[in-house]
């Protein structure tokens, strides 16, 4: 149960990448967790749900790809879909596998939104209370 | 619009795992991770290996606990320097606190540094800490079902220690049973039953865990000599 931590990190990245591109706001953050992580998704949400509001990302929604396993034989270089359980080749039954995918946990991508949650009909489309966000991560460009 | 990231979530995790890899590359360090339930005999099956490999090599132990400093000083009583690390109510232990401990540890004059875990089946599993290698320890009074239950803590450990063996006969541990699903999740594992606290089984596991170190320690010096040349 780290997923307030996860979504700390999340967070972090996206306003970053979003605040280099001087959005308002995050709309919709996309990641992908393997399905032999730790990672559990209703914790995930909720963890997101907590920690959004005030920040960029506040409203926005987070779309999860769910990576299966899958590995490589390393005698008969045959590759296979498995579970957490019974990692063996399915052509010569060899349990010498080396993992392709499963452990996956990335920020893919996010969508950014010139204008911000609360859009006022006043001038400028300069930011209000996410200012502060953006100063912490701005800076330098590389 | 949408804006390509594409990096690990733990991205800081991993990257302060490397540069503590690094450190220990360059002091020629090897570090075993080792990860268990609460009570399951994480320091009495490090003090018991310090007890088998202590007239080899140097060791220091690096203690995850949420609080207090009761293991680091077990540690110290032996003579051997041990770090306590508390995370405050944190479930794991994270590379930024490696990070931090070993700046308490004099790299240059040790060949093996312990790291007890914080005591959890879960979340040490999604952490790398710049270490050689994670090891897991279950005790017999935990059962023999714990595989299905926290499966990839099994599937990633290199190795795993069936810890107070003796205590076998007055559990219902189904040990046939345990090792064919241990087999079924981490193929490669070999399974060392000890009574850490007896140092029954130790001898076998320091075998192991010696020709690891050294094929480690030959590797490092292996793509050190390619460096040079």
């Amino acid at each position: 149960m780290h997923e307030m931590g996860i979504v700390a990190s999340i967070l972090d990245a996206s306003v970053e990448a979003a605040s280099k591109q001087g959005a308002a706001r995050i709309t919709e953050i996309k990641i992908s967790v393997g399905e032999l992580t730790e990672i559990q998704e209703f914790a995930l949400d909720f963890a997101f749900t907590a920690m959004t509001p005030g920040t960029m990302a506040e409203g926005a929604i987070l779309t999860v790809n769910h990576i299966g396993a899958s590995s490589r034989c390393v005698s008969c270089d045959v590759e296979f879909e498995h579970g957490r359980f019974e990692i063996v080749c399915p052509k010569c039954s060899g349990f010498l596998c080396e993992l392709i995918t499963g452990r996956e946990l990335s920020i893919d991508s996010i969508e950014i939104d010139d204008a911000p949650l609360d859009a006022k009909p006043t001038d400028g489309d300069e930011t209000n209370e996410d200012g502060s966000n953006a100063d912490t991560a701005s800076g330098a460009g590389e | 619009m949408e804006i390509d990231i594409s990096k690990p979530i733990l991205d800081r995790n991993e990257r302060l795992a490397s540069e503590n890899r690094a450190l220990f590359d360059a002091n020629d360090v090897f570090v075993l991770d080792l990860m268990a339930s609460p009570g399951a005999g994480k320091t009495s099956t490090i003090l018991a290996t310090i007890a088998a490999l202590r007239d080899r090599y140097n060791i220091a132990v690096i203690e995850g606990d949420i609080a207090s400093r009761v293991d680091a000083e077990k540690i110290s009583a032996h003579g051997i320097p041990a770090v306590q690390i508390n995370t405050g109510g944190a479930c794991h232990l994270e590379s930024d606190m490696i990070k931090r401990a070993i700046n308490a540890l004099d790299l240059a004059s040790l060949d093996i540094i312990i790291i007890e875990n914080v005591g959890n089946l879960v979340c040490p599993t999604d952490f790398y800490l710049g270490e050689d290698a994670k090891v897991m320890i279950l005790s017999i009074p935990e059962g023999h079902d714990k595989p299905y239950k926290y499966p990839n803590i099994f599937a990633i450990a290199e190795a795993v220690i069936l810890n107070k063996y003796d205590t076998l006969s007055v559990f219902d541990f189904d040990e046939p049973e345990f090792r064919q699903v241990v087999h079924s999740l981490n193929p490669t594992a070999p399974v060392f039953p000890v009574s850490a606290t007896k140092g029954d089984g130790i001898d076998a596991w320091a075998q192991w865990l010696i020709a690891r170190i050294e094929s480690a320690k030959a590797a490092r010096s292996l793509s050190k000599g390619s460096d040079v040349s």
